[in-house]
């Protein structure tokens, strides 16, 4: 069970000509085992929403709750949100030098769950999660996110989110850059997670073809710091046949 | 006199001015007494010396000198025409004031002998443990690897101790060897240290320089050739906390064509004081056609009041060359990499560990001695709690 709560969420970032408001008021509830697309231009906030969740500090909160199961995320910290249930799938993985993917994924899981892996079963796990996202058996061994392709990152971030297993997981635009083979693999990933009872799904992305593999249960159109619109699966149909401009006129008035 | 001394003799002609290499001499009174405006001189802190750097009395020893003796190899301190015999045996000629006068006034040199074709896997590890800080003492050591030898030297420095050293390297023709010097010494200890090397023809050879503890430690890294095909790779890691100064200035001087120079030194700096110098000079001379070198140094700045010092310098005297490169960066901990790690539930003080593990990890792997390996990661560890994993 968990209901992740955003209300009013108001965002800035410090630029050279002073802080910038990026979110105006962000209200968007995921219930228990629902699954919300937001979908938007670019430059519409859509990442901002997702970094703000999980704690980014480029990011300056100025108004607004978000509560995951009517805790206070806001006043956590960064590594606290992941431990009380939050994943954010990142658009931009970072790269991580002299630190090996499974030392880096057992450490996760340590912090997550409080106590070390079993390691028997972990071993077995985490060469099932990497398996079944196409990824070598080798890949423990590699530095974390160095060297990997595009798509390597991102099917990485996604063995990640089945092994730490959260309550909501925001998924930072995890399609783009992905060929129609990786994207696959990675919303069966996605969907694997999902299945799961009460598991909440946040995914953000630019484009429509993800929602083919991942059926939402709703869909928001972001536009300018804010949602402009919100529907059902077919308001994404709506958005590939007429794209974002009806909503980017209006938000420009 | 060989055809190859007859070649390197010639070469010799073939003279560079620069301020990075000035004209050696064994004569100590050419020497003159550093004032610290010396470009070679600059970082380093002279009055913490002891008078090393300048005229201080070499007294008798207080640092015990142990070590093991795997089969086949000879290891023993003489002295006598032996010990003549030995000065600059590495090539060497001393460009600083202390090193010629280890050269001329120390009587004995411990000299660690690897015979030709010997293949020696158990590590030769030489233990020098100070006792007294006080004493201004000298030191002389050569570890000689003969033609298709492989074999590898630990010189591991622990205690007070306030040493002048000299170690002299001969990596003969087609020898694998691997020199590693832990500087582990206690918080009042000076070293000032000039390793030297000449790599023979189509030899391989690795020295790692590990500088932890000491007030003062300066390391002098100077590589040359004896014919062409001869590597070397220079790895350094160090760790410098307050009131520290730790110095490595590499020179590796391809005088002799194909020949390969690959550098890397790590270091982190935490604590009021704490002040790194890495000076890495490569010289490519005329007849050094087809080299490659590379060398990078990498600082990890943990807290404020540090200082870390990086210059590179790269003088060609020919363009034909396969590759040469350097790079340079010192910073503190990457947000972004930390706001990775926190996000998947590791807190602050785990994911700076990881990062500071991570950033020293691929240089202990390229070690190639696991005891020392495993040894160098409880350092860090142990380094890592007196600040970045300390409770504020």
């Amino acid at each position: 069970m968990s209901k992740l709560e955003i209300t009013d969420l108001q965002v800035s970032v410090e630029t050279e000509d002073g802080p910038k408001q990026i979110l105006k008021g962000v209200t968007l509830t995921i219930n228990d085992g629902e699954t919300h697309a937001i979908m938007g231009p670019n430059g519409s906030g859509k990442s901002t929403l997702a970094y703000s969740i999980a704690g980014h500090p480029k990011y300056t909160i100025t108004g607004g709750t978000v509560t995951l199961d009517g805790q206070d995320v806001l006043a956590m910290s960064v590594d606290e949100r992941a431990r009380a249930g939050l994943f954010l799938a990142m658009q931009y993985p970072v790269e991580v030098p002299g630190v090996s993917v499974s030392n880096f994924l057992r450490t996760a899981k340590t912090a997550i769950d409080g106590e070390a892996p079993k390691l028997r079963t972990w071993v077995k796990d985490v060469n099932a999660a990497l398996e079944q996202l196409n990824l070598d058996p080798t890949f423990g061994t590699r530095n974390v996110n160095e060297g990997f392709s595009g798509g390597e990152k991102k099917r990485h971030e996604i063995a990640q989110l089945e092994l730490l297993n959260p309550q909501v997981a925001i998924l930072d635009e995890t399609d783009s850059g992905l060929d129609i083979d990786a994207l696959k693999v990675v919303s069966e990933g996605v969907n694997r997670f999902r299945s799961q009872e009460g598991k909440g799904v946040l995914l953000i992305t630019h484009y429509t073809r993800i929602l083919r593999y991942i059926t939402p249960d709703f869909v928001h159109v972001f536009v300018d710091g804010r949602i402009a619109e919100q529907g059902g699966p077919e308001l994404a149909d709506q958005l590939e046949a007429e794209g974002y401009d009806k909503y980017t006129k209006a938000a420009s008035v | 006199m060989t055809v190859t001394d007859s070649v390197r003799s010639a070469l010799e002609v073939d003279k560079v001015e620069s301020h990075l290499h000035p004209q050696g001499s064994f004569d100590v009174a050419s020497h003159v007494v550093p004032t610290g405006r010396e470009e070679i001189w600059r970082f380093t802190p002279l009055k913490r010396l002891k008078g090393l750097h300048a005229d201080a009395e070499f007294q008798p020893s207080a640092t015990a000198c142990t070590w093991n003796t795997p089969a086949g190899v000879r290891v023993e301190g003489v002295d006598g025409d032996e010990a003549r015999a030995l000065r600059g045996v590495s090539g060497l000629v001393p460009n600083t004031r202390f090193a010629a006068r280890v050269l001329a006034e120390v009587p004995s040199t411990l000299l660690v002998d690897v015979p030709d074709d010997a293949d020696v896997t158990e590590p030769v590890v030489v233990e020098l443990a100070g006792s007294d800080a006080g004493v201004t003492e000298a030191g002389h050591v050569v570890l000689r690897f003969g033609r298709h030898s492989r074999a590898t030297v630990v010189l591991n420095h622990t205690g007070h101790a306030s040493m002048a050293q000299v170690v002299e390297v001969v990596v003969g023709d087609g020898a694998q060897a691997s020199v590693i010097s832990l500087q582990d010494w206690a918080d009042d200890a000076v070293h000032l240290t000039h390793h030297q090397t000449l790599v023979g023809r189509d030899a391989t050879y690795k020295h790692v320089a590990v500088s932890f503890g000491g007030d003062v430690v300066r390391m002098d890294t100077n590589v040359t050739y004896d014919g062409p095909g001869g590597s070397a790779e220079l790895l350094g890691l160090y760790f410098a906390d307050a009131g520290q100064h730790i110095e490595h200035r590499l020179f590796a001087d391809h005088d002799a064509p194909r020949t390969k120079s690959n550098v890397m030194y790590k270091g982190a700096l935490q604590g009021q004081g704490a002040h790194t110098v890495w000076v890495g000079n490569v010289l490519i001379r005329k007849v050094a056609e087809g080299i490659e070198t590379y060398e990078e140094n990498r600082n990890l700045v943990l807290s404020d009041g540090c200082q870390a010092d990086s210059v590179p310098n790269l003088e060609i005297e020919t363009g034909e060359i396969e590759g040469a490169g350097h790079a340079s960066a010192t910073a503190r901990f990457d947000d972004e990499q930390l706001f990775y790690l926190r996000a998947r539930g590791i807190d602050d003080k785990e994911a700076r560990r990881l990062v500071v593990h991570g950033f020293f990890n691929d240089l202990i792997r390229r070690i190639g001695v696991p005891s020392i390996e495993g040894q160098l990661m409880s350092t860090v560890e142990a380094e890592l709690a007196k600040n970045v994993l300390r409770d504020v």
